[in-house]
């Protein structure tokens, strides 16, 4: 019984882990293709199915008067965009939340789970339905087609989640664990950075890994609130797809484009696999 | 130059947490707040902490109106029920945290934290996480942090209630020692609880409180011989004291058809209706006695808790052995009627066995 368990579930982590390193595989692989390789057999080993190349990956930083799709710009515009939204947003949020979860807010009929409320509902909405009124609101404060524009965008996305995550987390925070720390002679504020901050670094994590990954995947405003100026990187991938399909260049600019989350992913998992989320705090 | 509160009331909702509390705290003295759970003993302290500012009512210490001074400057010290210590820090830096904030020298940070550390018994702990120490080790650390500090206000909300049975005997004990030694004559410490063992232990100045009033105050013997209500007698006494609806007729007491001799202390009372008091620990099992069916029998540590029944009355009995008893199994009691106590129709005392002091 032990050993039928032990193999089924070895069994199950192979297959698993061979369904979700597949495809990086294929697209390893495909990204050193030409039109040759890709289109004529099945092909998978290089040197040995066929020959390497690196046109696909030069496609990427050539200029466009050359043939090329220039991604280095837009990759930067992304990063930026993304740090800056996710970083915005994790501060303005996590004070946000602090504040939901300790103080008693009374403004006519609304209290504190309204606000939280409010701030949830922005994300409970389709984007198609953000789109118009943000187009407008960008236009009127020129700011289309800008990367400040699009910071502003994206933190009116992110925050949402960042002030979700963190009013949870705070909620869980024994409330005399503040009260503590005022008695022992820290002001309201050194009682936040002090005390409380250093205690909820699991929540920060949490919440900054999803601000960068909803913000970094964003294609849909990326694509209606650019047009010349400045483009993001999933914008410009998408425009990589003309008539013939180039496999090679799109493989390999979907690598690059997943190795920042991917380096996100190793830099928290030992957050995350210790079981330091929920641990830290009683 | 006392801790001195007057009228303090507290209703944040419809109900009072406080209600027209008054007090007078004395430096170098001990204080025991008596109340059952939500009486308002956590609110008393936070509010003198300073974490709740009261509807109405005055709060001065030293002469300084208290109220107007905010939490971080009162220097005061607490510890609460839950463990609650800085889960990022180890025992040591859990310790100097509130000595930091207070920019006090290295040297004299050092000297104050090994001799708290001492008192409460964790030398050799310094480098160790708040995760990997038991409950009572928890409850050591934040007693430390508050001794190292030398606040001029400790106080203690029921410190002892989640630690299980063993710990709480011993570190009853240590605190015993600790309040008795370790504190300056300039420290005032307050300690809350439900549990009236561990007041007439402590052995300081009790105040009863229910429901956000004071019932009662005064030294911890004057609760225990006389309890001037007969709430005060319920929360004061643990099992809780019997009360019993009876009649007073000249020389003897009636109550559930039972009749028993009048003892000389209630010889001045009238001849009416009364509440009559006993503790549990003067009911004794005598074949002589009165029949009582048995509802349920306890075993707790070395004593027998015995819930009995006749007709309406209910009395709890602790046998000072460890018996088996079945359920519903009749026994024979005796009460000790040198031990009465009598309330009059509005729950006030009349008559108790040490003599009224009041009412």
């Amino acid at each position: 019984m032990e050993k039928l368990y032990k193999f089924l579930k070895y069994t199950f982590i192979i297959l698993w882990t061979v369904f979700i390193v597949a495809p990086f595989l294929w697209a390893i692989s495909t990204s050193f293709k030409d039109f040759q390789s890709v289109n004529s057999k099945v092909t998978y080993i290089p040197w040995l199915d066929f020959e390497p190349t690196l046109e696909g990956w030069r496609v990427l930083v050539k200029s466009p008067a050359r043939g090329g799709v220039d991604i280095v710009e837009p990759y930067f515009n992304s990063l930026f965009v993304t740090c800056t939204a996710s970083l915005i947003s994790i501060v303005l949020g996590t004070l946000a939340a602090y504040a939901l979860s300790r103080f008693t807010f009374k403004a006519g009929f609304v209290r504190n789970n309204d606000i939280t409320f409010f701030f949830i509902s922005q994300r409970i909405m389709p984007p198609i339905v953000l789109s118009i009124p943000f187009f407008i609101f960008l236009s009127t404060i020129g700011l289309l087609d800008s990367l400040i524009g699009l910071v502003v965008v994206y933190i009116v996305l992110l925050m949402p989640i960042a002030v979700w995550i963190m009013v949870d987390f705070f909620n869980r925070v024994p409330k005399e664990l503040d009260e503590t720390a005022l008695i022992d002679g820290c002001n309201p504020y050194q009682a936040f950075y002090k005390v409380v901050l250093p205690n909820s670094i699991p929540g920060l994590i949490v919440a900054g890994m999803f601000c960068i990954i909803f913000g970094w995947i964003d294609f849909f405003f990326a694509f209606i609130l650019t047009f010349t100026e400045v483009q993001l990187l999933p914008v410009k991938v998408v425009a990589l797809n003309s008539s013939i399909t180039p496999w090679w260049s799109l493989s390999a600019s979907a690598l690059i484009s997943v190795a920042p989350l991917i380096i996100v992913a190793f830099i928290v998992e030992r957050y995350l696999s210790k079981g330091n989320l929920s641990g830290a705090l009683k | 130059m006392n801790l001195i509160g007057e009228n303090i009331t507290y209703k944040p909702d419809d109900q009072f947490h406080l209600n027209d509390v008054s007090f007078n705290f004395k430096k170098g003295n001990l204080y025991t707040i008596l109340g059952r759970t939500l009486s308002g003993k956590t609110t008393f302290l936070k509010t003198i902490a300073g974490l709740l500012n009261p509807d109405s009512g005055n709060l001065s210490f030293e002469d300084n109106d208290f109220i107007k001074i905010p939490v971080w400057e009162r220097n005061v010290a607490m510890v609460y029920q839950q463990f609650i210590n800085y889960p990022h820090l180890n025992v040591y830096e859990n310790i100097i945290f509130p000595l930091k904030q207070r920019k006090i020298s290295e040297d004299q940070i050092k000297k104050d934290v090994e001799e708290a550390l001492k008192t409460v018994g964790l030398v050799g702990f310094e480098n160790r996480k708040i995760q990997e120490l038991s409950g009572g080790q928890q409850q050591r650390v934040a007693l430390a942090r508050s001794l190292a500090k030398k606040a001029k206000i400790l106080l203690l909300d029921e410190p002892l209630v989640n630690l299980d049975y063993k710990l709480r005997e011993q570190l009853r004990e240590e605190f015993k020692r600790i309040f008795t030694q370790g504190l300056s004559e300039d420290t005032i410490l307050i300690y809350s609880t439900t549990d009236p063992q561990e007041v007439m232990e402590l052995n300081g100045e009790v105040i009863v409180l229910d429901e956000g009033k004071v019932l009662q105050r005064g030294p911890a013997k004057e609760i225990f011989e006389n309890p001037r209500t007969l709430k005060v007698a319920e929360i004061s006494n643990d099992p809780p004291m019997n009360i019993l609806k009876g009649e007073k007729n000249s020389e003897k007491l009636s109550f559930e058809n039972i009749i028993i001799k009048s003892p000389s202390h209630f010889k001045n009372l009238s001849d009416q209706s009364y509440n009559f008091g006993i503790r549990a620990s003067e009911i004794k099992l005598d074949n002589q006695g009165e029949e009582f069916e048995i509802e349920l029998a306890e075993i707790s540590g070395s004593e027998t808790l015995l819930h009995l029944k006749k007709g309406e009355s209910k009395v709890i009995a602790l046998i000072e052995e460890v018996m088996n008893f079945k359920i519903h199994e009749k026994v024979k009691i005796k009460f000790n009627e040198n031990k009465l106590y009598a309330f009059d129709q509005n729950e006030e005392l009349v008559s108790s066995p040490y003599g009224v002091s009041h009412g």
